[in-house]
């Protein structure tokens, strides 16, 4: 298997290194080499169970909840490797935030969903949760429609304006990467093309990674996709290559719809 | 074949049984309110006269065929006049009656002993004087009856009051000398001799005034003529009520009727608590119900929470579970056992060792008190609060909790903030039905703390006002002790629906409120779960 590469990467930001990931004996991950650039839109394809949302979830060390989870290699975000024994996992996750496949608000009112992060790291001061909320709820494009409405239950927003409020919430503690695991496969069409648009305008400031069974989304919304198959990444590029002219034959059967 | 698969009779069996399942609930509380909710409405006074022997008259409590007779029926009358009569209730043959009437000047006399008494006033005497005689007698007796209330209320200000300090200072004085005995300080001995004599000659200059009270009251006297035209003399002071039902239209016997809910409601029990209030058992079930919530839920919620948020999920914790749930099972009378044997003697006599050593050999928390009883239904009730609790805590997503952890909270932070609020109204049900099941239990309390008469509340005025090592009555065993227990049953039985109705109606509240609590925080934290 070639090792994949992606070209012309400016700053890569995750760094992966021969990443082997176990649940009890069954090995999920395979020898993942991959670096993640920094401030683009990085899609993760493949077929449901290539391990592409286990790969996502060792990026925050979202795994460490599964007991039977082990981890061999190494991940390293910004230079510091997570999984050294001197990690602090809290600190991992607030510059690793995440965006759940379903939406999870927390039982809550739309301003405390957005400034709870904030409000765990110890900040009280209500101006600084003020100027937070406002500027994480207008870079999620959900100001406008809940600007007046933000003491009400987060749980009556619509399933669209709830995901777009869990990114919201995950952009107000300022993280250095987003991990998003499907964030659209729970809606309906123009809900997904909100959230798309959204992703879009975070790119300048944010490094994400999307984890998507939608080649299209990927192909509108990414810079650089990268393609899972049982375990292994079999393919990484910049995304117009790997649609139009994929390196691999089964990365081209499953761009082209043969498979998956 | 096809109207199996069709499932039709599925529909019917599932809602057959939930149609009888109703049916019974509905029967209980129908009986309970039928037989319950009309004991207090003022009745008629009947007067049969009958083809041989005296006149009769009382209320018509019933009628039924004769046994062994066809055709023929008879009536049961409550004549009351115990005293007088021997016995409360009385049956009739319809064959016997030759004439039925409701005399408008008929008269029942509700006594503190006794039971009623049915009659005519024939006069009023104040010390064997003629007070008063026929026109006019019953306003006299009206009068007579606002005298005695104003100095009942004077006793009863003077025994609650002064009378009761009184007592308590010569038992604290009791305990104080013992413990000089046993110190050997003879000159403080006797200095507390000085003052206990003083003490006492207080007492005495109070049980004085309070006979002098009694004597005033006891003055009066109303002579009674009965249906058969013997006369009684009864004692105005003895008299709790007295009305002519069959003078009253239907608004004053409303009001007699609410008189008599509140007095039975908020009065103090009679004539071996087959009579008057149930107050003391009102009161007692509600502060033990809420004792036993008070310990119960918070180490229910917290025992669940470990169990299941922080222990590692393996062979130990499911034993623990089963555990639990077994515990759910056990009859009630062996956790009665268990805190007797470990409250009651185990804590309660070192208890009593330790700090109440002057009062021994009367053991103060060393016997069945309210907090004893209370702890052994929270006892009782925490394998519910863990189940209901852990369910609850499980039915929390899993996507809920990753998103706190991802937000970077610490696992302290995520229960708290997250796992917690989701799980509140599922911790409530659980609550609800331990309460519930804790407010219905009668059986450990028989053996914790819980008797017939209590005359002292646990709760009242004087230091430290929460008076925990004191028995208690309670509606469960009110009701049984009432039912089977009292010298005249048939007297008893409208008590023992009237009480039932009442537990069942406290059950139903304290229900309701939980319910309503649950209702407000399900709304402010509605997730998908519940």
């Amino acid at each position: 298997m070639s090792k994949p590469l992606a070209s012309d990467q400016a700053n890569s930001i995750v760094e992966v290194e021969n990443l082997n990931m176990f649940y009890g004996e069954t090995q999920a991950l395979h020898d993942i080499d991959l670096s993640i650039p920094e401030r683009e839109v990085t899609a993760f394809i493949g077929p449901s169970g290539c391990g592409k949302s286990t790969l996502l979830r060792c990026f925050n060390r979202l795994n460490d909840l599964i007991e039977s989870a082990r981890i061999e290699g190494s991940v390293r975000v910004s230079g510091r490797d997570i999984y050294a024994p001197d990690c602090d996992v809290i600190d991992l996750r607030r510059r690793v935030g995440m965006v759940f496949q379903k939406s999870n608000p927390f039982p809550k009112s739309i301003y405390e969903n957005v400034a709870y992060g904030l409000r765990i790291a110890g900040e009280n001061r209500r101006r600084v949760l003020d100027e937070a909320v406002e500027k994480s709820l207008k870079a999620a494009a959900l100001w406008d429609e809940v600007k007046d409405r933000l003491k009400d239950n987060a749980l009556s927003l619509s399933g669209g304006q709830q995901q777009r409020l869990c990114i919201a919430r995950t952009l107000a503690v300022e993280p250095e990467v987003v991990l998003m695991d499907e964030p659209c496969s729970a809606l309906d069409p123009i809900a997904t093309a909100r959230v798309e648009e959204t992703i879009t305008e975070l790119k300048s400031d944010y490094t994400i990674i999307v984890v998507t069974h939608n080649l299209q989304q990927a192909a509108r919304i990414s810079t650089y996709t990268a393609f899972y198959y049982l375990g292994s990444l079999i393919e990484f590029n910049q995304t117009e290559d790997m649609f139009t002219n994929p390196r691999n034959n089964q990365t081209e059967d499953y761009v082209t719809g043969r498979f998956g | 074949m096809k109207f199996w698969q069709r499932g039709d009779p599925f529909i019917w069996l599932t809602g057959g049984a939930l149609a009888l399942c109703l049916a019974m609930i509905a029967g209980l509380v129908g009986i309970i309110v039928y037989y319950g909710a009309g004991v207090f409405w003022p009745q008629d006074l009947t007067l049969l006269r009958l083809k041989d022997g005296p006149p009769v008259m009382g209320k018509l409590m019933d009628r039924q065929p004769i046994p062994g007779a066809a055709g023929r029926y008879r009536v049961q009358l409550k004549v009351g006049n115990r005293d007088a009569y021997g016995q409360d209730f009385r049956w009739v043959d319809e064959d016997a009656i030759a004439e039925r009437e409701t005399p408008t000047e008929a008269v029942v006399f509700e006594r503190i002993e006794w039971g009623d008494t049915h009659g005519f006033i024939a006069a009023l005497y104040a010390e064997e004087r003629l007070l008063a005689k026929g026109e006019g007698v019953w306003e006299v007796l009206q009068e007579l009856l606002d005298q005695v209330g104003e100095l009942d209320e004077r006793i009863h200000t003077l025994e609650r009051g002064e009378l009761d300090k009184l007592n308590r200072a010569i038992d604290d004085l009791r305990l104080q000398e013992r413990r000089l005995q046993r110190e050997q300080n003879d000159a403080q001995l006797v200095a507390n001799e000085v003052r206990r004599q003083a003490l006492w000659d207080e007492h005495e200059a109070l049980s004085e005034r309070l006979d002098e009270l009694r004597e005033q009251q006891e003055r009066w006297e109303v002579e009674v003529a009965l249906a058969g035209g013997e006369t009684r003399r009864v004692a105005v002071a003895a008299i709790v009520r007295a009305y002519r039902p069959n003078l009253m239209g239907v608004g004053a016997k409303v009001q007699t009727y609410l008189s008599k809910g509140w007095e039975f409601v908020a009065g103090e029990p009679r004539e071996s608590n087959t009579e008057g209030g149930i107050f003391p058992a009102l009161f007692g079930t509600v502060m033990m119900v809420m004792l036993m919530s008070l310990a119960a839920v918070p180490f229910g919620v917290l025992a669940a929470l470990y169990l299941r948020e922080y222990a590692r999920q393996g062979f130990l914790v499911r034993l623990v579970r089963i555990a639990v749930n077994n515990l759910a099972g056990v009859p009630s009378i062996v956790f009665g056992m268990f805190g007797l044997g470990f409250f009651v003697y185990g804590i309660g006599g070192s208890i009593d060792q330790l700090f109440y050593a002057d009062a021994l050999p009367t053991p103060t928390f060393g016997t069945g008190g309210i907090l004893w009883a209370s702890l052994t239904l929270a006892l009782l009730t925490v394998p519910v609060v863990i189940v209901a609790t852990e369910e609850s805590l499980a039915a929390v997503p899993r996507e809920m909790r990753e998103g706190a952890l991802a937000l970077g909270a610490t696992k302290f932070q995520m229960i708290w903030s997250v796992v917690l609020p989701s799980a509140l109204p599922g911790i409530l049900t659980g609550v609800i039905l331990a309460t519930a099941r804790g407010a219905g239990e009668v059986a450990p309390l028989m053996i914790t703390g819980v008797v017939k008469l209590a005359p002292d509340l646990p709760l009242d005025a004087f230091a430290p006002f929460f008076h925990l090592e004191r028995k208690f009555m309670h509606l469960g065993f009110h009701i049984y002790d009432v039912g089977f227990q009292s010298p005249t049953v048939e007297a008893a039985r409208p008590m023992v629906y009237t009480t039932a109705l009442l537990l069942l109606t406290i059950v139903l509240l304290l229900n309701l409120t939980a319910i309503v609590v649950r209702n407000k925080l399900r709304r402010k934290y509605a997730t998908a779960a519940f």
